[in-house]
């Protein structure tokens, strides 16, 4: 039997991943996870992205460059992260958040 | 003419220089360069002089009004702007050459006696600022102007009275000179702004039709603008500053508070004559009772003071009392016909300038000889210091109106006003003219004359000043020799025409007898070792004696009325209001925002996921709102 893949089920998979983006965001306290939280949220507005050029506008690209876009802009974000998380751990000897309050103004 | 503006910008430039390089410059450089300006000031003043009387006069018979050098400043509606320029008509060519002069010799005055002091350079410098002031007033081209340069001359002379400011007095001193001509000043302020308003102009010469429409403001403008003059020119009861301002330097005392900056009040009362005389008329009238009352007041004070430069303190508040007489009895802008008082005082400013600044400058070498104020402590100085004797007797002669001195022309011209006026105010003033003989001649003979102070004179016996001092005194003598024979009528007069001047014997011969016999009695009462006679009158009037001494009480007066009436029944209860009301308020308002701030405070705790909570709800209501409107 042949399912035909429908705009629909990728709306799912991307609404799927954006809450447990979400969610993850919310309940873990390990930096390292919440990064990885952002990086759920993102991909799934990549998705997105994709989705709605592919069905609704498929003679255009702008959807498509925005992925790329997004894709480009969430490596960067995750090596300045990545970078701050070492460097908060050499401080601090720790990554979770609920320790880490000491910059708040 | 345009060299004019130089007048200006030399001392102007020469404050600057000795203000901010002088303490690098030794005394004696600070010294010259101060003078040289000031030299080049009035050699410049004199050719203004010079090429504007004998440049004629014009058609109509009056000296052209100049405006050498204008700029607009301010500029509030076409008509009515700030300017600062340069204005020359006869009284303020006359001014610039009175000012320069007196100047001029107290600057080179100042070489002798300031020698050694610490500051010089700022002496010198403060000098510049006053000079600049002072001719910068004088010659404005409209009232506005006058005010800057009028409240310029305050603070120099504020800075100048304070030159001592380590000497308690000396603060104290320049502090009321400053806060009682600012106080004066205030109604001054006031009456320009009315004056601006309703004629649409800071000039002198407002149109016609402005004139018109004003009605009762004018007077009220030009009342308010006395007000101003009587602080400056310390007229009763605003006199109190310019006793105690004698802390300043002699020097200082002679060229601010004798010569120049105290005649101020007159020049501003003569500026707006034209306006007094044909709008005003009650006014002035009213100028010249309170001028009268001064010159009373201040001549009967004088008689009993001891510190010699208070005498001549309050002899100088007696003189501006008679020019301000002679300003208030004009009813016509025509010499001929009611306004004979206009050239009159401003020729006993002229005159009363060089003399007095001349009997200042003596009391300063004999200052600087017996190192005391006090009469006690002189006596017999004729022989030490002929010079300074001679001159100083040429002053009293001269103040005391006796022919050919230049004071007797000028004040027979007044005296004549005044009988024009009323016989009264003539007989009053007449009067007067004889105490002030009395009182010059008691300070004449308290210093030259009597018993020598042995006692001193041995420690330090007295000697002639040195040259840079006697100078000054014989130059202004001898002006004060000639300046009476000057046609002085021919250059100004209250309507611009030429007007000769002639004696009225009648009035000429009872003040010469007047004044002569008041010298007799000075004479006999005090051209001797002891005064009996004096030591009798002030025992049996001591109540008298002790009232004028300490000058009828009036600085007491003020007092009482500042610190009993203004600051127990105004100002405590405003500072009440201020503490407890204004403050509380906002203190109140401080006190809340810090609560809100501090109740606030935990929501920022630092933990990241905190904040998503709160950013998260946030987007809930946001969306809810947003759904359900």
């Amino acid at each position: 039997m042949e399912i035909e893949i429908h705009v629909i089920h990728y709306l799912v998979i991307s609404t799927v991943m954006m809450f447990c983006g979400i969610y993850g965001f919310f309940t873990r306290k390990n930096l390292l996870a919440l990064l990885i939280s952002v990086e759920l949220m993102l991909n799934a507005v990549n998705v997105n992205f994709a989705v709605f050029n592919r069905y609704l506008f498929p003679d255009r690209l702008e959807g498509h460059f925005f992925s790329l876009f997004g894709i480009a802009v969430a490596a960067a974000e995750t090596a300045v992260a990545i970078a701050i998380i070492i460097n908060v751990y050499r401080n601090v000897k720790q990554v979770l958040t609920d320790d880490i309050t000491d910059l708040k103004g | 003419m345009d060299y004019t503006i130089l007048i200006l910008a030399l001392p102007a430039l020469s404050f600057l220089l000795l203000a901010l390089a002088g303490m690098k410059m030794s005394h004696r450089v600070a010294g010259i360069v101060g003078t040289l300006s000031l030299a080049a000031v009035t050699v410049l003043s004199y050719a203004t002089a010079c090429s504007y009387f004998t440049a004629g006069r014009m058609e109509d018979g009056l000296y052209p009004t100049l405006v050498p050098w204008n700029f607009e400043w301010l500029p509030f509606t076409p008509s009515l702007h700030i300017d600062m320029g340069i204005l020359l008509d006869p009284i303020s060519v006359l001014m610039l050459v009175v000012v320069s002069t007196v100047s001029l010799m107290v600057h080179i005055y100042s070489f002798g006696y300031m020698k050694g002091e610490k500051g010089f350079q700022r002496y010198y410098a403060f000098l510049s600022l006053f000079t600049f002031a002072m001719l910068g007033l004088v010659v404005a081209t409209n009232i506005f102007q006058m005010y800057v340069f009028w409240e310029l001359v305050g603070v120099s002379s504020y800075l100048l009275i304070g030159f001592y400011y380590t000497k308690p007095e000396a603060i104290a001193a320049s502090k009321k000179a400053f806060i009682v001509t600012r106080f004066a000043d205030l109604g001054f302020l006031i009456g320009i702004l009315i004056y601006g308003y309703y004629m649409q102009t800071f000039t002198f010469t407002p149109s016609e039709e402005r004139l018109m429409q004003a009605g009762m403001v004018l007077p009220w403008a030009l009342g308010l603008m006395f007000v101003g003059g009587a602080g400056k020119s310390a007229m009763f009861p605003l006199h109190i500053w310019l006793p105690d301002a004698m802390e300043g330097p002699t020097p200082v005392s002679a060229l601010i508070h004798a010569a120049t900056m105290v005649v101020a009040g007159v020049y501003l009362v003569a500026r707006m004559f034209p306006l007094y005389v044909d709008f005003a008329p009650h006014v002035l009238h009213a100028v010249a009772w309170v001028g009268a009352f001064t010159a009373l007041y201040a001549a009967s004070v004088a008689c009993v003071q001891s510190d010699i430069k208070r005498v001549l303190a309050f002899s100088t508040i007696s003189q501006i009392g008679f020019m301000m007489v002679a300003l208030g009895v004009c009813t016509d802008a025509d010499p001929h016909g009611g306004g004979l008082g206009y050239m009159a005082g401003m020729f006993h400013l002229f005159t009363h300038a060089m003399f007095k600044a001349l009997l200042f400058l003596g009391a300063g070498c004999i200052i600087h000889a017996v190192h005391s104020n006090e009469m006690e402590m002189m006596g017999g100085l004729r022989r030490y210091m002929p010079v300074t004797h001679i001159t100083f007797l040429v002053a009293c002669l001269a103040i005391a109106g006796i022919p050919p001195f230049s004071g007797f022309f000028s004040k027979d011209e007044i005296l004549t006003a005044c009988f024009g006026f009323s016989p009264a105010m003539g007989w009053i003033m007449t009067a007067i003219a004889g105490m002030t003989a009395f009182y010059m001649f008691r300070l004449y003979y308290g210093i030259f004359w009597g018993k020598e102070n042995r006692e001193l004179h041995a420690r330090h016996t007295p000697h002639e000043s040195p040259l840079a001092m006697t100078f000054p005194l014989v130059f202004l003598a001898l002006v004060t020799v000639g300046a009476g024979f000057i046609p002085f009528g021919r250059f100004v007069s209250a309507n611009g025409h030429a007007y000769d001047i002639h004696l009225d014997w009648g009035v000429a011969g009872t003040s010469i007898v007047v004044a002569l016999a008041a010298i007799a009695l000075a004479t006999w009462m005090y051209a001797r070792d002891r005064q009996p006679v004096a030591d009798m009158l002030a025992a049996r009037f001591s109540r008298l004696h002790r009232a004028a001494y300490r000058r009828f009480y009036m600085d007491e007066a003020w007092l009482f009325v500042t610190k009993r009436v203004i600051f127990r029944c105004v100002s405590v209860p405003v500072a009440w209001f201020d503490r407890h009301v204004i403050d509380q308020f906002m203190n109140f308002l401080a006190w809340g925002t810090n609560a809100a701030g501090e109740s606030l405070q935990p929501v920022q705790n630092g933990r990241i996921q905190a904040y998503t909570w709160w950013f998260l709800s946030g987007i809930i209501v946001l969306t809810a709102v947003l759904l359900l409107f």
